[in-house]
């Protein structure tokens, strides 16, 4: 078997064997049922009242607006479930010394980062897929309503975890487990704020404001990616208000798109790099 | 550098920042050989097998590694290390962390599955095989450890303290797993503070302090060399000291102990009728071997580590 698989492979089985894996199922399962019970009380009181075309249209617009809230959710809880995997993951087996027995293989230390890499990008899809698909899947049993969409929207958002997790593992092979978590969640925190002050900005018009979200999406892409995620499972109408609570109507340009998959490689880069220069 | 040398390091360098861990270590191990790395804590010992394995960069310097450079990651598949500290992936089973270091030896799953089998047997853990890691002893962790640094039938295996967590028994089982490596033509590379292991295993020893090597030694010339005497002795007239030195040198009485070192084993029934031909008593006559511990302490000196 490859290397990289052996390690990939090694990485999920340690999510399973450390209770990573059935922590999250559990409460991503939770969740699951929070919003289906949710979506399903909100969406009978508003469906008591039939036979309006306005009642059809905001039933409409509740629907996609807790799909929205869902999406928001997920997003979230994948990005903290992904620095989480990800943050002791090289530091911790550095820490430990376990590590000294691995890399003492015929193995190459770029193919023990990106068999890493695999790894967890592996359980990040599966969180996801959980998480996404039972709320998507939840809102069309009971309604048969789907938005827009989200054959692009679910994976802009898998994107987005991925770029968190790279960034975790390319500090985690130079930073210790705690440094590692602290500085992902602080970028995460900037990029948020960022993304609210470059919507307040626009809707303003003050360039300032504008330029520091871009600043801060060019220091953690994950706000803009989100924004480009729910604008397009956003609906017609509420686009055309030109913002919901959870997205703006003005998207990312297609440089920032570009910059975010630069942004992944280079990060991947140097979790390889760092990895590779490091004395164990 | 050639290709006859497991090991062979040349003027290796490395430093921590200011602090300089190994200050320019020259190094020849032919294949073949059972060789013992010793020194003082902080001596530089784990930092040089570091850098053997290619855990380390060293700051400047050579190493060859059976001929090729240890950053080379094809001559690891040749290569077994058990680390000092042996801590391995707890939440995987015995049966389970060598399949893992098997696959990452790229051995093939049927050759595999025989090897772990015999490996299991040999550590004495094949009843344990289906249980976590987290729940052995240190001493199973010890012998599990040493498995895995087998698994590919290496040509040089490293054993930093292999036997540090073992009792009497799991260090015989250490002792005899050495001498089947010798016998089968490999390497064995050991650190260890346990000198009486060492100097039943090893053909040569390397004495290292600061990062650097003060002295290699044969076991068989310390087995062929000096003994030392000391004896227990009334009214032994001070004239007749002179006369001991047809078999001895550093002849010292203290009191009534005699001290000397003597030249040849073989002298020493001649050296005991000597004392009582002098007219002297004797009451205690002991002879020893210098032992690993006492040429230690002659090289390295009692200062000790850090």
């Amino acid at each position: 078997m490859n290397p990289i698989l052996v390690i990939a492979r090694l990485t999920f089985k340690e999510a399973v064997r450390r209770r990573i894996a059935t922590a999250s199922l559990v409460l991503g399962i939770l969740f699951l049922i929070v919003f289906n019970l949710g979506f399903h009380f909100m969406t009978a009181e508003i469906a008591a009242h039939p036979g309006t075309s306005q009642v059809e249209l905001m039933l409409e617009q509740v629907y996609n607006f807790l799909h929205l809230a869902a999406m928001y959710a997920s997003n979230f809880m994948v990005i903290v479930f992904g620095t989480l995997i990800t943050a002791d993951s090289i530091s911790g087996e550095i820490t430990s010394g376990v590590v000294q027995v691995t890399v003492t293989k015929p193995i190459a230390r770029w193919q023990y980062v990106i068999g890493k890499w695999l790894g967890n990008a592996g359980l990040l899809a599966l969180y996801l897929a959980l998480l996404c698909g039972g709320s998507v899947l939840g809102i069309w049993l009971q309604t048969g309503y789907i938005a827009p969409h989200v054959t692009e929207g679910i994976p802009l958002l898998y994107l987005n975890g991925l770029i968190v997790m790279t960034v975790a593992l390319a500090l985690s092979s130079t930073m210790s487990t705690l440094a590692t978590g602290g500085t992902v969640f602080g970028l995460f925190g900037v990029a948020f704020i960022g993304g609210w002050i470059e919507r307040i900005g626009t809707l303003l018009k003050n360039d300032t404001a504008i330029n520091i979200g871009i600043l801060s999406s060019l220091l953690m892409p994950s706000e803009a990616i989100w924004n480009l995620a729910s604008s397009r499972m956003t609906n017609q109408l509420a686009s055309s208000f030109g913002a919901t609570p959870f997205s703006f109507s003005q998207t990312p340009s297609p440089v920032m798109i570009a910059f975010t998959g630069l942004y992944l490689l280079g990060f991947l880069y140097a979790a390889v790099w760092n990895f590779k220069k490091r004395d164990l | 550098m050639s290709a006859q040398f497991a090991i062979q390091s040349l003027s290796l360098r490395k430093e921590f920042g200011k602090t300089v861990a190994v200050r320019g270590l020259n190094l020849e191990v032919p294949r073949g050989e059972v060789f013992g790395f010793l020194g003082p804590n902080g001596a530089g010992k784990t930092t040089s097998i570091k850098m053997f394995l290619g855990l380390v960069a060293p700051t400047s310097g050579n190493i060859r590694i059976l001929g090729e450079e240890p950053a080379k990651t094809e001559i690891r598949s040749r290569l077994g290390f058990l680390p000092e500290h042996f801590r391995f992936h707890e939440w995987l089973t015995g049966q389970e962390f060598l399949t893992l270091h098997g696959r990452l030896y790229s051995i093939p799953s049927a050759r595999l599955t025989a090897r772990i089998e015999e490996l299991l047997e040999l550590v004495g853990l094949a009843e344990f095989r289906h249980k976590q890691l987290r729940t052995y002893s240190k001493g199973m962790l010890q012998r599990i450890g040493l498995a895995q640094a087998l698994l590919n039938r290496p040509e040089l295996v490293f054993l930093d303290e292999p036997t540090s967590g073992l009792d009497p028994v799991g260090r015989r089982l250490v002792r005899d797993i050495i001498r089947s490596l010798k016998t089968e033509g490999t390497t064995v590379f050991l650190n260890s503070h346990l000198l009486s292991e060492v100097e039943i295993t090893c053909d040569r020893v390397a004495f290292i302090k600061f990062g650097e090597v003060l002295r290699v030694s044969s076991l068989s010339s310390l087995v062929d060399g000096e003994t030392t005497l000391t004896a227990r002795v009334h009214n032994l007239s001070p004239e007749s000291l002179p006369g001991l030195s047809a078999w001895a040198k550093d002849i010292r009485l203290d009191g009534n102990t005699l001290h000397m070192v003597v030249l040849d084993e073989e002298s020493l029934p001649a050296i005991n009728r000597y004392l009582v031909e002098s007219g002297a008593q004797v009451y205690a006559f002991s002879p020893q071997k210098m032992s690993l511990e006492d040429l230690f302490i002659q090289v390295v000196g009692m200062d000790g580590g850090l």
